[in-house]
């Protein structure tokens, strides 16, 4: 520890360096927020994270400011992150690795880069099936992805499933986000567990066929597409509603929670582990645990309209006014480890 | 003996290993990589069957809409801006470089939010009409391509502009006494003697697009790019990603040569420039001619500029903060560092290539070295992390490097040198072939040292070459998001990567702030290449 806290000091006395070369004339602005070793006798605990710093930062602020444990984090894509971990090695200074999406997780663990850690505090406060069932990584906050339609066109009646959403009646009504949005790879990839391959895929080029226009880069056009009448129904990420919903409150989209006869909605998690060469495991550890916790709970729902993963700690008003409904229970594990297959198959349903 | 020193003089030597320096990251990512097992074959199976073509015709289409868009656009403008004389030429001249400083992805949300269905411009066209389904969609190739070369357009622009600037008008009106018409003296003379440029510039466009994957998943327009990330991110398998990049920069090797191949045996030399008497434009054509300059203006700068103003006021200014002054700086020293490292390094490569006997192999090392702009970003960066790894553990019986590289500025300096390599590559070359040989031959039979040939032959003739370059660098490396979000130190924000955080949940409005930012620090450079080069006009008098 000794030494990484030495060669962690060295690195940014080099960083320091490179600066004064130009003399570009903000040091001061530099040092701020890296550490000053002479006035901190812990480490801080580091986390490469996907969720970006907005939604993060006060967080671990809160943090903080209980335990008086610095957090140092660094923001990025989970591609890049998880393989610039892996690039790293023993090397690394990164104790957390913070993804949205339990595919990205399943991967880092897949690779090995993150440790086991059994925990009664997560066991207790977060539902099994947010969990990875081998405790590498664990969901804080959940995000559910349903069906959103037009209240001018559409009545609530005609809606049922995700599946449902391939019957010919939806023909030209239907908008959907681009397959390569890793949330449409998870949720294809529960469609494949839940029902199989072959039905899936019939499933995924029903969808296609009814696409009232090519599929689009973003939730939030999507939904503005629907307000504006480019199409009747589309499947998105709630909290992109609620966004919508906080710029213009008389917005003409409303959400339909999908599968509650059948199999639950859709939801996955962001969610954080625990990395193999985690330097500072026990602050880590405290940080991992009171993630579960209330505060920080309530505070992921407010900050981007999710729902706590904690299932005692009361959601965001605006969250809450959407209404209760039954979470798809197949553990989230599922949308990473079907992730590939999902994405060849829905390449292969021409669904781009 | 003479001739094996000759193959191995220092020039030789210097350049090829500079050159190898550059490419190691990549070799590297390539040799890592290179792994075929059942998975990787079973990928390949699938993007054969169900991908290959689409992206294949996507990526030519755009590729060469882009292309030729892109060098008609700045070909002409530059034409119009130093060889015609209308009111407000020096004005246009300068606002025409403007549009360098808005990156490809701003330019791309910025349309789409403005064009497509449920945008201001359709609800309008809607409420007058009842209907704007005839409305051509945005999100589809001429879209992409339109929104793309109005954001490349520049390089080509300001390329030819220098060659048009050191042509003179002297080749014009040789050609206009032969009996050719104007338009057959541009097209006959002028545009051939800048053919370097016109390439140069066409080349370092294409490459961005090729490697851009910002603008193309605005519009979810699927290219090579795209499939290299959905093989990365979707399938989680590096190796075919890496594959399908070598793909991608072997086309791109095998265009460049082409082209190189094609002009073989040509030589440009400029006569020593005068101020080119322009030709003065009157009546209808003066009006054209404005109207086109301000039309491009508009489009790829006043629009975007425009669009993000009023998101800014939409928002507020509630994301400023203590750390802002910080984003500038960084965004600010960055560029600079990068621009002049980059120079220098681009400027060892050309002169060692012109010192140096054996051409053929520089020519080659130097082709590789530049290929890093093909290249997107993030894959880049990758190649970095491990280059780095593996330097940091060779060396660390020796000294200990261990953990000081990765994770540090030099890390993100060395990762832009070979990302930019080639746009500083371009200009410099450009202008080492119009010095006449002449003039360095007369100075070595008088014995004059390597050394002093560079400072006092080379380094003030190219001294519009190494601006540009300097200039571009610096530009490119402020609008540069992938390897610095994946490579900057803790704490190191840029702009970009502020851009980045903010519209990585689909929410373009937020993104306002840093974009506005960018658009006007990069202005700087910009307003210090006019400077300079209106220095460097005026001197010719």
């Amino acid at each position: 520890m000794m030494k990484s806290a030495i060669s962690q000091l060295t690195k940014y006395s080099l960083n320091l360096g490179v600066l004064a070369l130009v003399a570009c004339g903000n040091q001061n602005q530099v040092n701020e927020g890296e550490i000053k070793p002479k006035e901190k006798y812990t480490l801080p605990v580091v986390v490469y994270s996907s969720r970006q710093e907005h939604l993060i930062k006060p967080v671990f602020d809160r943090f903080t400011e209980e335990t008086g444990i610095v957090v140092e984090f660094q923001t990025g894509e989970e591609g890049p992150l998880i393989a610039r971990l892996d690039a790293e090695g023993e090397d690394t200074f990164a104790d957390i690795l913070y993804t949205v999406d339990a595919g990205n997780l399943w991967h880092a663990g897949q690779l090995g880069l993150l440790q086991a850690y059994t925990s009664e505090t997560i066991n207790k406060n977060i539902p099994a099936h947010l969990r990875d069932p081998k405790n590498e990584w664990f969901g804080f906050s959940v995000r559910a992805r349903t069906i959103v339609y037009s209240t001018e066109r559409v009545d609530p009646n005609e809606l049922s499933t995700y599946e449902a959403l391939a019957d010919p009646t939806w023909q030209g009504r239907l908008c959907l986000r681009t397959s390569k949005k890793v949330y449409n790879m998870s949720l294809v990839g529960t469609l494949i567990e839940r029902l199989g391959a072959d039905k899936a895929s019939q499933i995924v080029s029903g969808w296609v066929s009814n696409l009232a226009t090519d599929v689009f880069s973003s939730d939030s056009l999507l939904i503005r597409a629907i307000a504006s009448g480019q199409c009747d129904i589309g499947i998105v990420n709630t909290y992109y509603l609620g966004q919508e919903q906080q710029a213009n409150p008389d917005l003409p989209v409303a959400i339909f929670w999908a599968n509650q006869d059948t199999s639950g909605v859709h939801v996955n998690v962001s969610g954080a582990g625990l990395t193999t060469h985690a330097k500072n495991p026990e602050a880590a550890m405290k940080l991992l645990d009171w993630l579960a916790s209330k505060e920080p709970q309530r505070m992921f729902s407010e900050l981007n309209l999710e729902f706590p993963a904690n299932p005692n700690v009361v959601a965001d008003p605006l969250v809450q006014s959407w209404g209760e409904f039954r979470q798809d229970e197949l553990n989230v594990e599922a949308a990473g480890r079907r992730q590939a297959e999902a994405v060849m198959l829905m390449d292969n349903a021409g669904y781009h | 003996m003479y001739r094996g020193l000759r193959f191995l003089s220092p020039w030789t030597l210097s350049g090829i290993l500079l050159a190898l320096l550059v490419v190691f990251p990549i070799l590297l990512l390539v040799w890592q990589w290179g792994t075929l097992t059942s998975v990787e074959i079973s990928i390949w199976e699938h993007l054969l069957e169900a991908k290959i073509l689409r992206l294949t015709i996507n990526t030519l289409l755009l590729v060469l809409g882009v292309g030729v868009l892109t060098a008609v656009l700045g070909t002409g403008l530059a034409w119009l801006v130093t060889m015609c004389e209308f009111p407000g030429r020096q004005w246009l001249e300068w606002g025409l470089m403007l549009p360098l400083s808005v990156p490809g992805y701003v330019m791309a949300f910025v349309y789409l939010a403005l064009f497509n269905y449920s945008g201001p411009v359709q609800s309008l066209l809607r409420d007058w009409f009842g209907s704007s389904h005839w409305f051509p969609s945005v999100q589809s190739a001429p879209g992409v391509i339109l929104v793309l070369s109005l954001a490349l357009y520049p390089y080509v622009y300001m390329l030819v502009r220098a060659a048009f600037l050191s042509q003179g008008r002297q080749l014009m009106d040789a050609a206009r006494c032969l009996g050719q018409s104007p338009w057959q003296a541009f097209m006959r003379v002028a545009v051939p003697a800048a053919r370097p440029a016109i390439a140069g510039g066409v080349a370092l466009v294409l490459m961005e697009t090729l490697a851009d994957f910002g603008a193309v998943s605005v519009f979810n327009f699927d290219t090579f790019t795209t499939a290299i990330y959905n093989a990365w991110y979707g399938l989680f398998n590096l190796a075919v990603a890496a594959q399908l990049a070598t793909i991608l920069m072997l086309f791109v090797t095998v265009t460049l040569m082409l082209e190189t191949y094609s002009r073989r045996g040509a030589r440009y030399y400029s006569t020593r420039v005068h101020r080119p008497q322009r030709y003065k434009l009157i009546g209808m054509r003066k009006w054209i001619a404005i109207w086109t300059c301000l039309k491009v203006i508009g489009f790829a700068f006043i629009l975007p500029l425009g669009q993000l103003v009023y998101w800014l006021s939409k928002t507020g200014l509630g994301e400023i903060d203590s750390r802002y002054p910080d984003f500038l700086g960084h965004t600010l020293a960055l560029g600079l560092i990068a621009g002049v490292i980059t120079t220098v390094v681009a400027l060892l490569l050309v002169v060692s290539k012109r010192f140096s006997s054996n051409s053929i192999l520089l020519n080659l090392t130097q082709r590789l070295a530049t290929l890093g702009y093909a290249l997107p970003g993030s894959v880049l960066a990758v190649g970095i992390l491990l280059s780095l790894r593996l330097i940091e553990r060779t060396f660390e019986p020796i000294i200990g490097l261990r953990g000081m590289l990765i994770g540090t500025v030099v890390a993100l300096l060395i990762a832009y040198l070979v990302r930019f390599l080639a746009v500083a590559h371009a200009p410099v070359e450009a202008g080492i072939n119009f010095i006449r040989p002449v003039l360095v031959e007369v100075a070595r039979t008088l014995g004059t040292h390597p050394i002093t040939l560079l400072r006092r032959i080379y380094i003030p003739l190219l001294r519009p070459g190494l601006l540009t370059a300097l200039i571009l660098v610096f530009v490119d490396v402020m609008k540069e998001m992938p390897a610095t979000l994946i490579l900057r130190p803790f704490g190191w924000d840029t702009l970009a990567v502020r851009i980045y955080q903010m519209t990585a949940e689909g929410q373009w409005e937020r993104a306002a702030l840093p974009a506005v930012t960018l658009l006007i620090i990069g202005l700087i450079p910009v307003l210090m290449l006019i400077k300079s080069t209106a220095v460097e006009t005026s001197s010719h008098k």
